[in-house]
């Protein structure tokens, strides 16, 4: 079996699915001198092979520490962590890095390391004392590069690479350690849009050709509904809900975790949506994207969108570069959608003026 | 390969300088003269004497030094993750120079002069007692750099413990006779003299043993240099793993720090000009490349520092600072910060 190389995977190996990563009534938490602080308890959760697992929830709701008790790093209060049938704490270093592997947030300084030295570093847990490279494990290497796009990087400088490119160089040391479980924590964290689904991508191709178990950890709500197996979803105080994206949309769980007065999910889209403050209706008058835009502005500033006659305001979209605005007998063209509001917040500020 | 190449010529420079560590000095011997005293052939019998037993053993130290002192910087940098650091810096040199005064003192309360056997029991308990004072200050320090997240503190801390010891050096002197304190003071200077054959015959196996120990931790210290976490993350042994590096390091800068007195910078030095060398942090590349380019540079500090054809000897710790204080300067100036340094 070459677990590496996904094209000699002849079928999807998906239905075989068998636990890579079980946990049995497992707390988590801190010691404190006022005796444990429970985040999470009696937690029961499995992770499959050929599975990307995406886990979401607010900021402090002990997503780390999931992560680090999960991989390991971190003492659970209670319960134990199986990864392929064996206890994780009886397992001697080595073996236990022949089963996880962690891409973390940990930010390296190392500079004169080259793309491969980083890489190779994977492949600890498998050669001897002296660092040799066997050629076999050079194979490794250079399939883990391919696999995250950075084939040709190998001699580059790590420290000279963007920060997507280290990410990708770190995706490619925990595939070289050739674990059946691979950890990251917030992997798209710091990246830019294109990098941030590149990533992605690259896991979702991951845990698809090499059967691997995938779990990540991450803010991306978007991405995450995108391309996630299934999703755990943490909230302090509750228990975790895990389920398929879609189910958990359904069920209102996304609403509930992360309910809020500035933001409204919605359902229809899986976005959440910022809300405003209300400023009074608008009508406006147009077709197509234009008008899509001009919606999208005019909401942003508060606005309320209504299609019919007899407002106070209206706006006409006239052509490519003009709106037009009619408020109490009085017109004007505006050339952009910046000047539009411009003119829109200048009559505001008149009638509240009046008003007082 | 280019690297192949740097490597070869190190070898060759460093088999040259320490040919000629044996030809220049107060006396110049001639280079055939040199050879024929080494390959134990007709010279002139002073010749002879002073090649064997005088500059020979001393171009080894040399070689033993440079190459001890660097892996020990080295080691101390990846441990602390801090560039600066190293054996004068962290105050391993002052525990040592404890242990090597409370051994002179002590020893000078118990016995009488030592002699034969006595000398050799003495080396051994010199380098034991070198050795568990650059580990008490060793332990303190990294004890202290688990609470401390930045590196200029740890750095503060291990200057502050070099006071303490260097404190407690003074306080001894104080009570112990103007002779030993005399001979002390040399001792401070470093000096690639000091070492004849008896001492030779411990501090060589010593030293060589620690070198070698050092490369079995290559995969170790490269996996430390992408964070502790990491390091678990690829199966090393964290905790153990820095108690390895701090024995090694104590076993290296210890032994040598008691024959040969503090050496300053080239701890610090050594390791930054190999990776500038190299173009690597990998340590299978860089821990034998700081052994070859400490034993280049120390073999050349002790030629200068015997000012050929002089009969006055320079204290060889004022050209390895002259040399090494420059390197570390354009180190910090280079990277504007200490952090980026060990690119």
């Amino acid at each position: 079996m070459e677990p590496l190389n996904g094209k000699s995977i002849a079928f999807n190996h998906r239905h075989l699915s068998r636990p890579i990563l079980r946990t049995q009534d497992l707390s988590i938490g801190y010691e404190t001198k006022n005796g444990p602080f429970i985040l999470e308890e009696h937690l029961n959760i499995r992770i499959h092979n050929g599975e990307l697992v995406c886990l979401i929830g607010p900021n402090g709701c002990g997503k780390s520490t999931l992560m680090r008790t999960i991989a390991g790093l971190q003492k659970p209060l209670r319960g134990t962590t199986y990864i392929e049938g064996k206890i994780l704490k009886s397992l001697p270093p080595h073996k236990y890095a022949r089963l996880i592997s962690l891409v973390l947030t940990d930010k390296i300084q190392a500079g004169a390391f080259s793309v491969k030295d980083v890489v190779a570093i994977g492949r600890y847990p498998y050669i001897n004392h002296f660092a040799k490279l066997r050629p076999y494990d050079c194979k490794i290497i250079d399939r883990s590069l391919e696999m995250v796009h950075l084939e040709s990087y190998s001699d580059r400088h790590f420290s000279e690479l963007s920060d997507g490119e280290k990410q990708r160089v770190m995706i490619a040391k925990a595939l070289a350690q050739d674990t059946p479980l691979i950890m990251l924590d917030e992997p798209t964290a710091h990246l830019d849009l294109p990098n941030r689904v590149e990533i992605m991508n690259i896991l979702k191709k991951l845990a698809i050709n090499t059967n691997k178990a995938i779990l990540l950890s991450t803010h991306e709500l978007d991405l995450a509904l995108q391309t996630a197996d299934s999703i755990w979803l943490m909230k302090r105080g509750t228990a975790i809900r895990n389920g398929a994206p879609e189910d958990l949309v359904l069920t209102g769980a996304f609403e509930d975790v992360f309910a809020c007065d500035a933001f409204d999910f919605d359902k229809s889209t899986g976005a959440f949506k910022v809300k405003h403050i209300s400023k009074g209706s608008v009508a406006l008058l147009g077709s197509g994207i234009p008008y899509l835009w001009t919606r999208r502005a005019l909401e942003r500033d508060g606005y309320k969108i209504s299609e019919g006659t007899g407002h106070e305001v209206s706006v006409k979209i006239v052509g490519s570069n003009c709106w037009q605005i009619a408020s109490g007998g009085f017109q004007d063209n505006c050339k952009s959608i910046a000047m539009l509001l411009a003119h829109l917040r200048h009559l505001d500020y008149y009638k509240t003026k009046k008003a007082d | 390969m280019n690297r192949t190449l740097l490597v070869l010529l190190g070898f060759l420079s460093m088999f040259a300088l320490f040919i000629l560590d044996m030809v220049l000095g107060s006396v110049s011997i001639p280079i055939e003269d040199v050879w024929a005293a080494l390959k134990g052939g007709d010279t002139k019998k002073s010749w002879q004497y002073i090649v064997l037993n005088f500059r020979l053993p001393k171009a080894l130290t040399a070689i033993l030094c440079g190459a001890g002192i660097s892996v020990a910087g080295l080691q101390m940098q990846t441990l602390f993750k801090n560039p600066l650091a190293g054996p004068s810096v962290l105050g391993i040199s002052h525990g040592a120079s404890l242990g090597v005064a409370v051994f002179v003192l002590a020893s000078a309360l118990f016995y009488q002069p030592m002699t034969g056997v006595h000398e050799m029991l003495g080396n051994w308990g010199l380098i034991i007692f070198a050795i568990l004072g650059s580990m008490l200050v060793l332990m303190s320090v990294l004890l202290a750099s688990l609470r401390l997240s930045d590196s200029i503190s740890v750095l503060l801390v291990g200057l502050m413990f070099g006071f303490i010891t260097g404190s407690i050096v003074s306080i001894l002197q104080y009570f112990s006779d103007p002779e030993l304190i005399q001979n002390f003071l040399v001792w401070t200077f470093g000096s690639m003299a000091g070492v004849a054959w008896t001492e030779m015959k411990v501090m060589a196996p010593v030293v060589t043993a620690g070198l070698i120990l050092s490369l079995m931790f290559q995969k170790q210290m490269n996996a430390l240099l992408l964070g502790e976490h990491y390091a678990a993350g690829v199966g090393v042994n964290v905790s153990r793993i820095r108690m390895a590096l701090i024995v090694t390091t104590s076993i290296l800068a210890g032994t040598l720090t008691a024959f040969t007195g503090p050496v300053a910078f080239i701890g610090i030095a050594v390791p930054h000009l190999t990776r500038l060398l190299l173009k690597t942090s990998d340590h299978k590349i860089l821990i034998p490349g700081s052994m070859l380019t400490g034993a280049i540079i120390l073999l050349s500090c002790d030629i200068i520092s015997q000012l050929p054809g002089q009969q006055a000897t320079l204290p060889i710790n004022s050209i390895t600072a002259l040399f090494g204080a420059p390197v570390i300067i354009g180190i910090i100036m280079k990277n504007r910060r200490m952090k980026g340094a060990f690119a």
